[in-house]
């Protein structure tokens, strides 16, 4: 989707997407629209259902999450600064807003396994364990950066975590998981592979086909369709005739689960089973988490397709909020840990900043450098 | 030698490979039970069993992505097409993964994978299935491009492909399947990438031809030779990394060059082939490079009007003649 | 309607102009625009471009001579059109003023009339159109500078008239069965007492560029040497017999050397050639500069067609030239216009020595002392009367590989001077 829309045509697209969007928004929100009262007692609902796992849950993962959760919407909030600044190029699609979705995720999955994404890859990329340093210097397109600056935000890698990808076609992805997921059959290894996508790639055909191999081959892979529920300025209601995309996975004859995205450690609970199912039984899953992403699509999205009020009433679900309300009401977090914890955050930041600035910039002759694996002179 | 057939010898070549390297499986619509639409796939089911023959449905654009991903994590899958018409669905994962991604991830996933099925024009099957695409893969730096015009090329290079690190678009003829000529038997006998072959040597003009241009170019150049006009025709083999410099020095030597191609003029592999050649060779020129090239439309159903469509032995009498001035 | 072609005023302060090359002959097609002939002006060569199409009927002014600013030069017209009322009023016409003022008038009338008959200017017939230009294949022109073919000499058999490499392997095959002719047609000639006659071959792009570059490089004559060594064993044997036979003769080793030099040169006549600034002079016989040594300075007489003249003749009229130089009795016609020089220093000892070229000769031999010296000769140390010698080339002439194979041919000839007499 990133690269669907040329820049120059955007203000006439905007223009008619708007005027569109406007009335799907009001029927939305007719929908979903809730009163303060109502609004609170949605979010103590929450912190009760969480509660009950945050028991089951040690404090130090639960720490863990919560520093992760931290640190992917700090590391966010910085790059959308150095983007204003003028350090970051090209495409920037911010994961403000998803965070407990990749930490929930991943956090349910071996380092061995496999994780795949689309373009909105920075959250993934360090909850799988990329050094914030590589991803940074990676978005300032140095030669310090995890793909030696040839690929930018959109496509951060790397194959000593077992990170294969941010990918930039929408939908992409999909059949690479299901390749990646059937290699690990085809060499009889126990390893998971979780595919991220955006709910909007469950309309490209590449969804349909991986999925239908993927049961029909009994591949062990997790589909994890993070319904954030814009595919870029165009609500869900707008583009997808059935939008219970858990109740899609019928048509393959998979297993699937509707989770809540705000919820880390619903999350990691769903993925749990899914893995499971995926590791012993070597069958594939189909997750649709709702989430909500506070920022526009990407850093040029001025986000006129839906209200402030919108926006902010999913901000009182903030995954990070929830998670630290619960685990203090729990007597498990004060003051001094959070500080603690944002305080980490920071200097992990700070350093990968310094590191992207003080990175050099790739050197002229990389450009024709990885173009062939066994290169021919010819 | 054993005197066999392409569709033979590319079933050797799979063979061979499968044996050597267990990491090595074929996918594609109809290439187990059915043993290949083209019967390429023979008996390999057989030998290998469904784990490594691989039946899919009809999902190109899947099958093609499964098998990128498969690459990327150190598989390395042959992709049939049933014909290269339906690699129009995939081109996607051919182009925006497979090419760039040991490029987009700064060199650390190769993908070795072959994409291979017969390209080029079919016998009255009409626009949608017959055409040749080689331009459309040669135009991207990331992949490699193949095209065999003889059984024992066809086995050394599909040999070459599979065990080549990066995604390889090897492509068939289908009107070639049948075509027989020596193959050796050697497991060792590969044909490295990149290198062009002399089918024949000659003085006067070079010809440059691939896939089902080559033996009809051969025998432009017997009638050539009757009338005293020495033919040197060239099969550069693999497209890309294609090997100009034999190309040139042929060139240099006949001063005169005719490229024949069945696939359409516009931006075509022959087109980058003239251009460099006057890029390279302008100063020993004796006449404008001259293209025989599919027709610019596409391929029609009836019989005497795809026989226009497809560059024949007159054509390339024809465009012989104009370069060396003999018409 | 036929009308003149007047010599055009080619430069701001040009008053005359002289006729270098013409581009087109009798007979050819000429459109507008299209480049008829190069004319020397006061600051450089200029081309002249045709005003009208038609026919160049008539050429007036032939290359080499000068005429005033205005004059007409050719005549131009239909094929089959009677010129003879215009070729008259030329010849009436003194030339000077009188043409210059009325001479661009008439051409504009001319035109205005010539543009009403023609039926469509803008679109001519494709043999027009041919004559634009000269088409020609990368491959023929490049052979053509190479083997400095003239283009315009040839016509071209490819489409079009395109010049392709056939036609210039044929014009190389003509030059080539027609190159022995030049050097096997000096001796059928009476001995001369003038100056050599010649033949001109205009210069080629190639060769004005190397010019250019090698003198612009190194100095007005760009220089170079060539050194090999030669056994005179022979050469002294046979001055020692003929000197016998006949004390009066008095040949010395130096006549002999005049002597081969000469015929050494008819065998490479690309080396007897002096550079003209837009020409390559071709000399049929070789006249030979030798340098006498003077008390304050130096001449080189010169012998007339040494090629030609018998080893008495030549060592009688050096020393009889030597003797008259010394007493400063030459006339300038017996000092000048040699097409090649030998300077031999052996007397003073020298063993080797670089001459500098007495332009416009394109070269001169460097004779240095004939000395024994051990040589190995089948396997043996054996002593020889080794005698070096240097020849300088005038490099806009004579390329490496030909001044070789000149001083090659001296030395056959030298070390075994009974092939003189073959």
């Amino acid at each position: 989707m990133s690269s669907r829309k040329p820049s120059n045509s955007r203000q006439q697209a905007d223009e008619v997407t708007s005027s569109v969007a406007t009335t799907a928004v009001t029927e939305q929100e007719a929908s979903d629209l809730l009163t303060a009262e109502e609004l609170h007692a949605e979010h103590e609902q929450r912190k009760e259902d969480q509660k009950g796992r945050i028991e089951a849950t040690d404090r130090e993962l639960l720490l863990h999450l919560l520093y992760q959760m931290v640190l992917i919407r700090r590391f966010e909030e910085k790059a959308a600064e150095a983007y204003s600044l003028g350090k970051i190029g090209g495409f920037c699609h911010l994961y403000i807003g998803q965070e407990a979705v990749a930490v929930g995720a991943i956090s349910a999955i071996r380092p061995d396994d496999y994780v795949i994404t689309s373009y909105r890859d920075h959250g993934h990329a360090l909850a799988k364990g990329m050094s914030a340093e590589e991803i940074m210097a990676e978005l300032y397109g140095k030669a310090g950066g995890c793909s030696a600056g040839k690929g930018g935000s959109m496509h951060l890698f790397d194959a000593s975590v077992n990170f294969l990808g941010g990918h930039a076609i929408v939908g992409g992805q999909i059949p690479l998981a299901t390749g990646i997921a059937f290699a690990t059959k085809y060499r009889n290894e126990d390893k998971v592979t979780l595919c991220f996508f955006g709910e909007a790639a469950v309309n490209q055909g590449s969804f349909n086909e991986s999925l239908n191999m993927a049961q029909l081959w009994k591949l062990p892979c997790v589909y994890i369709c993070e319904n954030n529920q814009y595919g870029m300025g165009t609500s869900l209601a707008r583009a997808m005739s059935l939008q219970d995309i858990a109740r899609k996975a019928c048509a393959y004859g998979m297993a699937s689960e509707f989770v809540d995205g705000m919820d880390v450690l619903a999350v990691r609970e769903a993925t749990l089973r899914a893995v499971e199912r995926a590791r012993t039984e070597s069958l594939p899953t189909l997750l649709e988490v709702r989430t909500y992403r506070y920022m526009g699509h990407s850093m040029s999205d001025p986000g006129n397709y839906r209200t402030r009020a919108e926006i902010e009433r999913y901000q009182q679900r903030d995954p990070i909020k929830l998670l630290s309300a619960s685990m203090r009401e729990k007597g498990l977090l004060d003051d001094e840990t959070m500080k603690q914890i944002e305080q980490r955050v920071h200097e992990e930041i700070e350093r990968a900043v310094r590191f992207a600035e003080e990175s050099p910039l790739p050197a002229p002759e990389e450009l024709y450098t990885d173009v062939y694996a066994n290169p021919i002179k010819s | 030698m054993p005197l066999i057939t392409m569709r033979e010898a590319l079933n050797q070549a799979l063979r061979e490979e499968m044996r050597r390297d267990e990491s090595v499986f074929l996918m594609g619509e109809e290439v187990g039970a059915y043993e290949g639409a083209y019967k390429v796939s023979r008996g390999l089911l057989a030998e290998f069993g469904p784990k490594r023959v691989i039946d899919t449905p009809i999902s190109e654009l899947g099958f093609a992505g499964l098998g990128v991903g498969a690459a990327m994590v150190g598989l390395r899958p042959v992709i049939e097409f049933m014909t290269f018409n339906f690699s129009i669905l995939a081109t996607d994962q051919i182009i925006n993964s497979a090419a760039k991604m040991l490029y987009m991830s700064g060199g650390q996933f190769k993908i070795p994978i072959v994409f291979r099925g017969p390209n080029g024009s079919a016998y009255q099957v009409s626009s949608q299935h017959s055409q040749a695409l080689e331009s459309w893969y040669a135009h991207f730096p990331g992949l490699k491009v193949v095209m065999p015009s003889t059984p024992a090329d066809a086995k050394g290079l599909l040999k070459s492909a599979i065990r080549d690190d990066d995604p390889v678009i090897f492509m068939e003829q289908e009107r070639m399947y049948g075509m027989k000529g020596e193959v050796p038997e050697d497991e060792d006998f590969i044909i490295p990438l990149g290198v062009a072959d002399i089918k024949r040597e000659g003085t006067d003009v070079t010809i440059v031809a691939r896939s089902l241009m080559v033996p009809v170019a051969l025998r432009a150049a017997e009638e050539l030779e009757k009338e005293g006009i020495s033919c040197e025709v060239i099969d550069p083999r693999t497209i890309r990394p294609l090997d100009i410099e034999t190309i040139v020095n042929s060139v240099k030597k006949t001063n005169r060059v005719v490229i024949a191609e069945e696939s359409h003029p516009f931006c075509g592999v022959g087109a980058e082939i003239s251009a460099e050649i006057i890029e390279r060779a302008f100063d020993y020129l004796d006449a404008p490079p001259r293209r025989v090239s599919g027709a610019d439309a596409p391929m029609p159903y009836a019989k005497n009007l795809e026989a226009l469509a497809i560059p024949d032995v007159q054509r390339i009498v024809a465009a012989v003649r104009e370069v060396t001035y003999t018409a | 309607m036929a009308t003149k072609i007047v010599m055009p005023k080619l430069s701001p302060t040009m008053e005359e102009g002289q006729l270098a090359r013409w581009l087109k002959k009798e007979g050819e097609q000429i459109a507008p625009g299209e480049t008829i002939a190069e004319v020397d002006t006061d600051k450089a060569t200029m081309e002249v471009t045709a005003n009208t199409a038609g026919v160049l009927r008539k050429i007036l002014v032939h290359e080499g001579e000068s005429v005033p600013l205005g004059h007409p030069i050719a005549i131009v017209g239909e094929a089959d059109e009677d010129i003879s009322a215009l070729l008259t009023e030329v010849e009436k016409s003194p030339g000077g003023e009188k043409v210059k003022q009325s001479a661009p008038a008439a051409e504009e009338r001319a035109a205005r009339e010539e543009r009403r008959e023609a039926p469509s200017p803008e679109a001519p017939s494709n043999g027009e159109r041919g004559a634009e230009r000269i088409f020609v294949s990368p491959i023929a022109a490049r052979m053509a500078a190479e083997a400095g073919i003239n283009l315009r000499t040839l016509k071209g058999s490819g489409p079009g008239g395109r010049i392709i490499k056939r036609d210039i392997e044929a014009a190389i095959e003509a030059s080539r069965q027609a190159a022995p002719r030049l050097a096997e047609a000096a001796p059928a000639q009476p001995i001369p007492s003038e100056a050599a006659p010649y033949e001109e071959v205009p210069l080629t792009e190639m060769r004005r560029t190397i010019a250019r570059r090698l003198a612009s490089s190194i100095g007005p004559v760009p220089h170079f040497f060539l050194t090999t060594e030669i056994e005179m064993d022979r050469a002294i044997e046979l001055r020692r017999s003929l000197n016998e036979l006949d004390p009066e003769l008095n040949i010395s080793l130096n006549d002999i050397i005049v002597k081969v030099a000469a015929a050494a040169l008819m065998q490479h006549p690309q080396v007897n050639a002096s550079f003209q600034e837009r020409a390559i002079r071709y000399y049929k016989q070789a006249d030979i500069g030798v340098a006498v040594a003077l008390e304050d300075g130096l001449i080189t007489p010169v012998v007339r067609a040494a090629n030609l003249k018998s080893l008495g003749t030549i060592s009688r009229e050096i020393r009889e030239l030597a003797e008259r130089a010394r007493a400063r009795k030459l006339k300038p016609e017996e000092y000048t216009g040699a097409t090649f020089s030998v300077s031999n220093l052996g007397m003073f000892g020298i063993d080797e020595f670089t001459a500098i070229i007495n332009p416009p000769e394109a070269g001169i031999l460097a004779v240095g002392a004939a000395q024994p010296k051990p040589v190995v000769r089948d396997g043996e140390i054996v002593i020889r009367q080794m005698m070096r010698v240097t020849m300088s080339c005038d490099h806009r002439i004579i390329d490496g590989a030909t001044g070789a194979q000149f001083l090659q041919t001296f030395k056959r000839l030298l070390e075994n001077p009974l092939r003189l007499l073959i």
